[in-house]
């Protein structure tokens, strides 16, 4: 939205030049920071993968990178983010998106006043309280009907669920808002009850924002450090098919808190498991960015339909 | 037809019900995470009594549960709280305004806010190396120093700062601007006059709930090698230094059961205590602002 400048004052022509370029510098740092962040991750994952192939890297299936024999295999790394991924989506996914149903369809005016910012509290709480709480509260209470290991999949899933219940509900149901009331009253005059039209009619013309959501919220449970650092352990499992409940049961390391552990130790300099880090780091940062764009494109979509 | 008289079928009876049943299934789930948080706060809340004192807050770290304090780490997260003010404020304000008020919509602005949006959305353990490999490896602020961890969790809010100042500046009515072009205002002039100060309540509120989300960082503190345990209050901007989600993450993995459930306790409600005040003061401003409007 540009605006004609009438002014002839070259001096005040100049000062708004100037302003204007000092600002554009600030929104082109945001795009510089993306760029450091890729060198940063490229340049010591390069050295990285010249010690340790690419290959090893991406199919070995044992991740030691401080004790003998060191291996540097990511496979059980990956496993463990995705078990906390999969146990924290069964969490969040349903109760999000019934809470996005909830406050866009049946909540008060009033009602939803109180519930939306008490829901955005669980994403304003430190991930780091939220790991000791799954570690002294929620693992004890567990252990009481179920064999779980001290450190164990199950607590931080939860936990990890819980933290990102309000990505899924409210960005489904600015979704939900955005359906517009005239496809609503048509289902309504029909006949149909208040639960066909939000699950018949709402939910699946709100579909690709709800599918963004989704997306976006997996993508924090991934990157969530904290949480599984603290509650699931430090030990790299590769996924065992035959014993699914096992894996939620004991101990798992993700990829965030195999960086969290190198991080910890007093490895500082140029050794193999130092680079490691950034070799994690830049998986991650694929694996995260490419689903944030995927959810930013998802979400686009829908942006343009109801318009 | 008239005479018909509509008579409660089954089928209406089964879908009311249905609907009601769903009605609460909705609400219970509404509730599991809010009621779910509440249990736990009031566990730990209940935990830290009789750890949380005025000696807990003026000591240093202990070995000794008992004598153990919390001091190094609330100044050292205050200072960083503060630095990073300082960083992201004038820098997401600048790029707020000129996404909202000087850039078309092109191709390089669209570029710029999907960028913005996915940097939000990076990892903040990612952003721990960025700030290892960059303001500690290439600039040499130094390991854990107060310098290096503001810079890194700077950055790291600095799009949650940038989106809040951008929907701050998107309210103002464009019937002001204008009427400050018409008075023969230069663009600039506008801004600084007009936009800036109407959306300042705005981007105030957002940028201090950035900071409370600043405060709770862990990761990228660990990743640029923030020492876990400090025993003095940082005195300068090389100073190593220490912050509270660090020290509760060290104290956690405390075997004793009293630090596991005194001392981490008394911590993490001292944590929580500073983030719902930086978080009310936020809410003030807000509420203060819609008053006036």
């Amino acid at each position: 939205m540009s605006q004609p400048d009438f002014s002839h004052d070259g001096i005040r022509t100049a000062r708004g030049k100037a302003f204007r370029y000092l600002f554009m510098l600030c929104a082109l740092l945001s795009i510089l920071t993306t760029v450091a962040i890729i060198l940063t991750l490229l340049v010591d994952a390069v050295d990285f993968f010249a010690e340790v192939s690419l290959g090893e890297f991406l199919t070995g299936t044992r991740w030691s990178p401080t004790n003998e024999p060191v291996a540097f295999g990511v496979l059980p790394l990956i496993s463990g983010t995705l078990v906390i991924t999969v146990g924290s989506a069964l969490v969040a996914l349903p109760i999000g998106l019934l809470t996005a149903i909830y406050l866009s369809e049946y909540a008060s005016e009033r009602r939803r006043a109180y519930l939306k910012p008490a829901l955005e509290v669980l994403a304003g709480v430190p991930t780091v309280v939220y790991g000791y709480f799954a570690l002294v509260y929620v693992t004890p209470a567990l252990d009481t009907f179920l064999p779980l290991s001290t450190f164990n999949a199950l607590s931080a899933s939860i936990m990890v669920g819980i933290m990102i219940i309000p990505m899924v509900s409210s960005i489904s149901e600015d979704a939900m808002s955005a359906v517009p009331d005239s496809l609503r009253q048509a289902s309504y005059g029909l006949g149909a009850t208040k639960f066909t039209v939000s699950t018949s009619v709402v939910v699946p013309a709100a579909v690709s924002g709800i599918f963004s959501s989704f997306i976006l919220a997996l993508s924090r449970a991934i990157g969530e450090t904290m949480i599984v650092a603290i509650a699931a352990g430090q030990t790299p499992r590769l996924i065992d098919v035959t014993d699914p409940a096992g894996l939620f049961l004991n101990s798992i390391q993700t990829m965030t808190a195999a960086m969290v552990q190198i991080g910890t130790g007093d490895i500082v300099g140029q050794g193999e498991a130092y680079k490691s880090l950034f070799a994690v780091g830049l998986t991650l940062f694929v694996i995260t960015f490419a689903m944030n764009l995927v959810s930013e494109l998802v979400a686009s979509r829908y942006r343009e339909e109801y318009r | 037809m008239a005479t018909d008289t509509p008579t409660e079928t089954d089928f209406g009876q089964v879908s009311r019900t249905k609907d009601v049943a769903f009605r609460l299934l909705a609400l219970g789930a509404t509730l599991i995470g809010i009621v779910s948080l509440a249990a736990l706060l009031a566990n730990v809340a209940v935990d830290a009594v009789g750890w949380l004192n005025w000696g807990f807050l003026t000591s240093p770290p202990h070995p000794d549960p008992y004598e153990a304090g919390f001091l190094p780490a609330l100044v050292g997260s205050i200072a960083i709280m503060l630095l990073i003010a300082l960083i992201t404020f004038p820098v997401g304000v600048g790029a707020a305004v000129y996404l909202e008020e000087y850039a078309d919509d092109g191709l390089l602005t669209r570029f710029i806010q999907l960028n913005i949006a996915n940097l939000a959305g990076v990892p903040s353990v990612v952003y721990g190396l960025l700030g290892l490999g960059l303001f500690v490896g290439l600039l040499g602020f130094g390991y854990g120093t107060v310098l290096a961890a503001a810079f890194t969790v700077a950055l790291l809010i600095l799009p949650i700062v940038i989106i809040s100042a951008q929907e701050a500046i998107r309210a103002v009515p464009d019937s002001q601007r204008q009427a400050s072009y018409g008075m023969g205002a230069t663009k600039w002039q506008t801004i600084r006059n007009v936009v800036l100060p109407r959306a300042m309540p705005g981007i105030m509120t957002g940028t201090i709930l950035a900071l409370g989300r600043a405060i709770g960082e862990t990761a990228p503190l660990i990743m640029i090698a923030a020492p876990t345990t400090v025993f003095g209050i940082p005195n300068s901007l090389e100073s190593k230094v220490s912050a509270m989600p660090l020290q509760i993450y060290t104290w956690a993995s405390y075997p004793e059961t009293e630090f596991q459930y005194g001392v981490v306790a008394a911590g993490v409600v001292t944590l929580l205590v500073v983030l719902l005040t930086i978080n009310s003061i936020a809410i003030v401003i807000r509420n203060r602002y819609q008053q006036r409007t």
